[in-house]
């Protein structure tokens, strides 16, 4: 696979994805450093991996399950607690647009 | 010559399944609670909390792969699909992308050219999300995550439907399988079922596809039929004026009949899907399959040939009443409770269907007591009220559910079997229509009908017919 170059078309990419308005000198570090993770990763790519099935999960473990059975109650106080903000029960967030 | 066009449509259905509880941990589904009061760590995303499957998810997939005639991937795995969005507390979205459960299926739907077959591409196990309302009053957003983490199974059809009629019968057929295996119950205006619709229009004849818009926001079947008109018509205008059809989702509003497109921004289609890694692999066995295989319930053509055979329905009255689940259900009560099946299909075919239709009501919401009915047809049968009456105590079931004798007797709709009653109304009636009662002699017999029909009038319509006719018989 082709090297991943992280130049400004990405950046502004993964900004509208990750809903981040970066300044000029945060898009700099993060441009720099994000680039030095997918260099790292890279390494990998040096391997050949013909034939080899992608690996998911490191444990040999499948059918992991629960029955259908409700175990949890209402634990409304405590859940919002974490929330920055909160109204009438509910989390309150920046307003969004749908 | 205008072109002629023809309109190419695909679906993707989202059903919440009927399970006690979520997906991924032990909260209820139960629908309407108040705001986040079905919410622990794992359904709001909270750091370091784990997600174990629920079992019967898996189930009810199957059984709806299985009835939809899909090949099952013995193999099946979670995928993360990441987006930002406040309705969504994990920021990804487990689904499944790389192995879905079920995949390569089909169903077939009746139209007025006949039965035809829609292809199913796959169908997924998935995790819905919260719901957002907009607070005017301090101009943020408000979530409530009872919904995060419902399951649902997302049924992704080929683009084998070409119009509103054949996406509805698809959409009929779905909900009905769904009801009758019990996966869920699938109410468009809860939410329960949702449609959103991939459509393009092309030259007649020509192979290649147009380019679609996806449309959402979709919640009743009328919805559905008029998005699927306005969106054939505007890619047709735009095609007629030498303009493109971008690749987009629209959404639908129904008040104003049109669809606008949904930013692009809010639509940046790069889910960046990757394997969840907190969720093993599910191995689905030949056992595993041949046991839901068996467990199928009877599905709505074994329903409909067994009414045929064991209660003697034509094929018609069998297949109408088997339709919906419920109604299907309601009517066999009756049928054992009354010993009298075919009087009992009678008032579903006939009654039943008007008073939904009139109602405006769908099969699903009907909600009388079979035994209620059972009573009311035997009190038919012993003539202790006549047809007309009994329609209207039927109606007092179908709204209010009425214990029919009480009804009938607490407001005077029983047949008087007052002989003596009878006989004065009998005389009365002959008495003061001589010229009628001549003409009955001469033998214009037909006016026999007049005469009864003055006598219940003069009953007020509690006689019983037939013994109205014999005395009048006896008497003339």
């Amino acid at each position: 696979m082709a090297k991943q170059i992280i130049d400004d078309a990405v950046m502004e990419n993964v900004e509208i994805l990750a809903k981040l308005a970066l300044t000029e000198e945060e898009r700099e570090k993060a441009k720099e450093k994000m680039q030095e993770m997918l260099d790292y990763v890279d390494k990998l790519n040096e391997l050949d991996t013909e034939g080899i099935e992608p690996l998911a999960h490191t444990f040999s473990v499948g059918n992991v399950f629960r029955e259908d059975v409700v175990t949890n109650n209402d634990d409304r106080d405590a859940m919002l607690a974490n929330a920055p903000g909160c109204k009438e029960g509910q989390y309150q967030v920046p307003k969004t647009v749908q | 010559m205008a072109k002629q066009y023809e309109t190419v449509i695909g679906l993707e259905v989202h059903v919440e399944l009927a399970t006690a509880t979520k997906i991924f941990c032990g909260c209820s589904t139960k629908f309407g609670g108040a705001p986040n009061t079905h919410t622990c760590p794992v359904c709001t995303g909270m750091p370091g909390s784990l997600p174990v499957l629920n079992k019967q998810v898996v189930e009810y997939a199957l059984a709806l792969g299985l009835a939809a005639n899909c090949q099952v991937n013995r193999t099946c795995k979670f995928d993360r699909k990441n987006y930002f969005y406040p309705d969504n507390p994990q920021n990804y979205q487990i689904s499944q992308l790389y192995l879905p459960i079920c995949y390569d299926g089909f169903l077939e739907i009746e139209t007025a050219a006949g039965s035809k077959k829609i292809r199913i591409h796959e169908m997924h196990m998935e995790e819905d999300a919260g719901k957002l309302i907009h607070d005017e009053w301090e101009d943020c957003s408000l979530v409530d995550y009872n919904r995060s983490g419902v399951p649902l199974v997302e049924i992704v059809s080929e683009p084998d439907m070409r119009n509103a009629e054949e996406v509805i019968a698809y959409l009929e057929k779905l909900r009905m399988i769904c009801q009758y295996l019990g996966v869920s119950d699938c109410k468009l205006q809860e939410g329960s079922m949702r449609a959103d619709v991939n459509l393009s229009v092309r030259e007649v004849g020509s192979e290649k596809f147009g380019t679609r818009t996806e449309m959402k926001n979709l919640n009743s079947f009328k919805a559905i039929a008029r998005a699927i008109e306005g969106e054939r018509e505007r890619q047709i205008e735009l095609l007629e004026e030498g303009k493109e059809v971008l690749q987009e989702t629209r959404r639908w509003d129904d008040n104003k009949e049109y669809s606008y497109a949904m930013r692009s921004k809010e639509d940046a289609k790069d889910y960046r899907y990757f394997p969840d890694p907190d969720l093993p692999p599910v191995f689905i066995s030949q056992e595993w399959i041949d046991r839901i295989e068996e467990q199928q319930p009877e599905m709505q053509e074994e329903k409909a040939a067994r009414y045929e055979k064991e209660y003697g329905l034509s094929a018609y009255d069998a297949s109408l009443i088997t339709q919906s689940k419920h109604m299907a259900d309601l009517f066999e009560e009756t049928a054992k409770e009354s010993k009298n099946p075919k009087k009992a299909a009678n008032w579903f075919i006939g009654e039943t269907f008007r008073l939904l239709k009139e109602r405006g009501m769908d099969a699903e919401e009907l909600q009388f007591t079979p035994k209620h009915l059972a009573d009311l047809i035997a009190a038919v049968e012993k003539g202790e009220v006549n047809n007309q009456n009994a329609k209207k105590v039927f109606e007092k079931i179908f709204d209010e559910d009425v214990e029919p004798c009480a009804y009938i007797e607490a407001n005077g709709l029983k047949t008087v079997e007052d002989t003596g009653m009878l006989e004065t109304v009998v005389d009365k009636v002959l008495a003061e229509n001589p010229k009628t009662v001549e003409e009955y002699h001469s033998g214009k017999t037909k006016v026999l009908g007049f005469l009864v029909g003055q006598v219940m009038k003069q009953m007020k319509g509690k006689a019983n017919p037939a013994s109205v006719n014999k005395m009048l018989l006896e008497k003339l």
